[in-house]
C-alpha cells in the first residue's frame, strides 16, 4: 500500500467529519443477501441514499451476536453461494464510493490465518474490521494485523461493559467506537432502552475516536434519538436486511429507508 | 471423595486452545462466574450442600462394576464406571447440581441451558425443580424428535422446552440458540452449559465438577484391584464425561487415556463427529478455540452421529490439548460398530447403555490387547430405545 494514500483509519476519520448530518449514517448490509450482485446493488442505493459508512456483514454458520433476521439472512447467503471471495467483491465495488468496514466471525478471519484473511480484505479498499466475537484482550494478532496494513479494528462496548473495560477498550479504539445500545443480539426495538443515553455518554468520555450506536436502532426517530444522545454514528441493520428480505425490489427498498433514515439526522435549517 | 476443593487451576487456556471469543456483552457475566466459582469452590458451605446433594439426591458415588461376561469375553477385566446409576441416568448430573446451586448464590433465577440427547436438559431440569428455579431448554427439533421421552420428561419437570429450527436442528444449533438467550437475558440468568466447551472458565469449571467420576473411580479400582488401570476409556461429544474421568488419572502417566469419539458414517467421509481423531486445523466455535469441524474458509459444518449426544462438530479445549500433548489419544467409532455394542452390552451385561455410551464400550471390546481396563459408562440407553430399533428394522 502506497504511504501517499490515506489509511483505512484516516478515511474513517475524514467521514466523520465530514457528513452534513448529525450523525454519520452507517447501514448495515449482508453480503450476499439475497444474493451476492443484489448486495452490491442494495449498497449502491445506500450510498446514493446519503450513508456516510458502510458495514458489510460476511455470512457466517453461527452468528452468536445477531438475531433472528441477520441469521437467517447470512444461512440463506451461504446456501446462496456466497463465500468470502465474492463478498470481498462487493466489498471492492462499494470501497471506491463509500468507507466500508466488514464484520466478520472470528473463526473465518484465523481460518486461512490472520495475517492472510486482513492482507486480503485490506486489498479491497476497505476501511476497518469489525469482529464481534473477539473482545478486548482476545486475538491480539488480529490487531497487529490490521495496524499493519492501515485498516481500523473496531471495538466494540456493551451496556454490562464494566468501567475499567470500558477504558482499556477506550484508550485502544480505532476508527469508531461500535457502542451496542441494548443488552442482546441485533434486531429491531420498539423503543430504544432508556439506559442508550447513559451507554453513549460514557462510550464518549472513555475514548477520541467517533461514537457509533448500533443494535436495535430501526426508525428516523429512533436516529434522531440517537444523534440526541450524542452519537456521532448510528448503525441500522436488522430493519434494511428484513427490508432486503420483504421487498420485491430490495435495493430500491432499503434506499427508500435510508433516504428516510438521512432526512431524520438532517441538521436543523 | 468430595467434590473439588482447594487451589486448582482455572486456566483460561489449554496450551493454544480456549479462550473467550463471546460477544462484549458476556464478558462481565464470564468474570463474575469465575469469581463466582473461585469462591463457591473454597466455601465449606457450598461444598457441603453439592456434597449431600450428590450423595442423598444424585445417588453418588455410583458403584464401579467389574462386568463379568464382558471380561469374560474380552479376556481381561473391564472395569465399569456406573454413572448411568445416577439420578437422571447419566453423569450429566454432577454438572447441573454444582452449576445451579452456584447461580443461586450468585443470585440468578433463571437457568437456560442447551441439550443434544437430552440427558443434560432433563439433569438440569431436574435441579431446577429441587432448587425451584425457572429453567428454559433449547434443543434441535431434530433431537426432539430423536429423543422424544426427554422432551416429555423435562416438562414434566416445569422446564420450557424451546426446539431450534436452524441448521441441521442439533446440539450445534441448541448451543448456539442458548448463547443467545444468555446474551440477551444476562442480568438474571446463568448459562449451564452441559459440556467442557464454551468461553473460559465453562471447561475448568465443568471438568472440576465432573472431576467426581474419576476421583471415585481411581480410589474404587485401588481399592478392588490394588492398582490403577491401565487403560481409561470414555466416548467424547464434548467431552464432559471424559474429561471428568480423565482429570483424576492425568498425573498417573502409566495410565493410558483413550477417547472414543463418533465416526459416524465413517472418518473419510463427511458424516461423523470425530474433530480430534481427524485432527484438522483448529478453530473457534461457541467462543472457545478447538479442534473444529469446519470448512476452507471457516464455515463450521454440521456433524453427524447416531447419537444425539455426540453429534456435535466440536470438542472440548483441553481434550485438543492432551491429544496435542499425546496424555491422551482420540479414535472413532461408526454408527454401525456402537449399535452392536449397544445390542452385545444389553444381552450381556443386562445393561442398555446410552447411544453415546456404546461408542466407548464397542472400542474397548474390539481391542485384542488390554490389561485393566477402566470405562466410563456415561449413561442409561432407555432414551435410544425408539432410535436403535428404528434403525435395526431399517438395516
Amino acid at each position: 500500500m502506497s504511504t501517499l494514500q490515506a489509511t483505512g483509519v484516516e478515511r474513517l476519520a475524514e467521514a466523520f467529519a465530514s457528513t452534513g448530518k448529525r450523525a454519520a449514517l452507517m447501514p448495515y448490509l449482508m453480503a450476499g443477501f439475497p444474493t451476492l450482485e443484489c448486495s452490491l446493488r442494495i449498497g449502491e442505493a445506500c450510498i446514493e441514499a446519503g450513508a456516510d459508512v458502510i458495514e458489510l456483514g460476511v455470512p457466517y454458520s453461527d452468528p452468536l451476536a445477531d438475531g433472528p433476521v441477520i441469521h437467517a439472512a447470512g444461512t440463506v447467503a451461504l446456501a446462496a453461494g456466497a463465500n468470502v471471495a465474492g463478498v470481498l467483491e462487493v466489498a471492492r465495488a462499494l470501497a471506491s464510493r463509500i468507507p466500508v468496514v466488514l464484520m466478520c466471525y472470528a473463526n473465518m478471519v484465523f481460518a486461512p490465518g490472520v495475517d492472510a484473511f486482513v492482507e486480503r480484505l485490506a486489498r479491497t479498499g476497505a476501511c476497518g474490521l469489525i469482529v464481534p466475537d473477539l473482545p478486548e484482550g482476545e486475538g491480539p494478532e488480529v490487531r497487529a494485523a490490521c495496524e499493519r496494513t492501515g485498516l481500523a479494528l473496531v471495538a466494540l462496548v456493551a451496556p454490562t461493559t464494566t468501567p475499567e473495560r470500558m477504558a482499556a477498550i477506550g484508550e485502544r479504539a480505532q476508527g469508531f467506537l461500535y457502542t451496542v445500545s441494548v443488552v442482546g443480539t441485533t434486531g429491531e426495538r420498539r423503543t430504544l432502552d432508556e439506559s442508550f443515553a447513559d451507554v453513549v455518554a460514557k462510550a464518549k468520555a472513555c475514548t477520541r475516536v467517533p461514537v457509533a450506536l448500533g443494535f436495535g436502532i430501526a426508525t428516523p426517530e429512533q436516529a434522531a434519538q440517537a444523534a440526541d444522545a450524542g452519537a456521532d454514528g448510528v448503525i441500522v441493520g436488522t430493519r434494511l436486511v428484513r427490508a432486503a428480505g420483504e421487498a420485491e425490489d430490495p435495493a430500491a427498498a432499503v434506499g427508500a429507508l435510508v433516504s428516510e433514515l438521512a432526512a431524520g439526522l438532517a441538521r436543523a435549517s | 471423595m468430595s467434590a473439588p476443593i482447594g487451589e486448582r487451576p482455572l486456566e483460561h487456556r489449554f496450551g493454544p486452545y480456549g479462550g473467550q471469543f463471546v460477544p462484549e456483552t458476556l464478558m462481565p457475566a464470564l468474570a463474575e462466574l469465575e469469581q463466582a466459582w473461585r469462591a463457591a469452590r473454597d466455601d465449606p458451605a457450598y461444598l457441603a450442600e453439592l456434597d449431600g446433594l450428590l450423595r442423598d439426591f444424585g445417588g453418588r458415588p455410583t458403584p464401579l462394576y467389574r462386568a463379568r461376561r464382558l471380561s469374560e469375553r474380552a479376556g481381561r477385566p473391564i472395569y465399569l464406571k456406573r454413572e448411568d446409576l445416577n439420578h437422571t441416568g447419566s453423569h450429566k448430573l454432577n454438572n447441573a447440581l454444582g452449576q445451579v446451586l452456584l447461580a443461586k448464590r450468585m443470585g440468578k433465577d433463571r437457568i437456560i441451558a442447551e441439550t443434544g440427547a437430552g440427558q443434560h436438559g432433563v439433569a438440569t431440569a431436574t435441579v431446577c425443580a429441587l432448587l425451584g428455579m425457572r429453567c428454559m431448554i433449547y434443543m434441535g427439533s431434530e433431537d426432539t424428535r430423536r429423543q422424544r421421552p426427554n422432551v416429555q420428561r423435562m416438562e414434566l419437570l416445569g422446564a420450557e422446552v424451546q426446539p431450534v429450527e436452524a441448521g441441521a436442528r442439533t446440539l450445534k444449533e441448541a448451543t448456539s440458540a442458548a448463547i443467545r438467550d444468555w446474551v440477551t437475558n444476562v442480568g438474571d440468568t446463568h448459562y449451564v452449559i452441559g459440556s467442557v466447551v464454551g468461553p473460559a472458565p465453562y471447561p475448568a469449571l465443568v471438568r472440576d465438577l465432573q472431576r467426581i467420576i474419576g476421583d471415585e473411580a481411581r480410589a474404587q479400582m485401588l481399592e478392588r484391584e490394588g492398582r490403577l488401570p491401565t487403560r481409561v476409556v470414555a466416548c467424547v461429544g464434548g467431552g464432559s464425561n471424559a474429561m471428568g474421568t480423565f482429570a483424576a488419572f492425568i498425573a498417573d502417566e502409566q495410565v493410558e487415556l483413550i477417547g472414543v469419539e463418533a465416526a459416524g458414517e465413517g472418518i473419510d467421509t463427511p458424516r461423523h463427529g470425530a474433530p480430534l481423531t481427524v485432527g484438522s486445523r483448529p478453530g473457534i466455535l461457541h467462543g472457545s478455540r478447538s479442534a473444529v469441524m469446519q470448512d476452507e474458509e471457516g464455515q463450521i459444518v454440521q456433524a453427524h452421529s447416531i447419537s444425539a449426544g455426540l453429534d456435535y462438530p466440536g470438542a472440548g479445549p483441553q481434550h485438543a490439548h492432551l491429544r496435542d500433548t499425546g496424555r491422551a489419544r482420540y479414535v472413532a467409532v461408526s454408527d454401525r460398530e456402537a449399535l452392536a455394542a449397544f445390542r452385545e452390552v444389553a444381552r450381556l451385561e443386562g445393561i442398555i447403555p446410552a447411544l453415546e455410551t456404546a461408542h466407548a464400550l464397542a472400542w474397548t471390546l474390539a481391542q485384542e490387547q488390554g490389561d485393566l481396563d477402566l470405562v466410563c459408562l456415561s449413561g442409561r440407553g432407555d432414551k435410544d430405545l425408539a432410535e436403535v430399533l428404528g434403525a435395526g428394522e431399517q438395516a
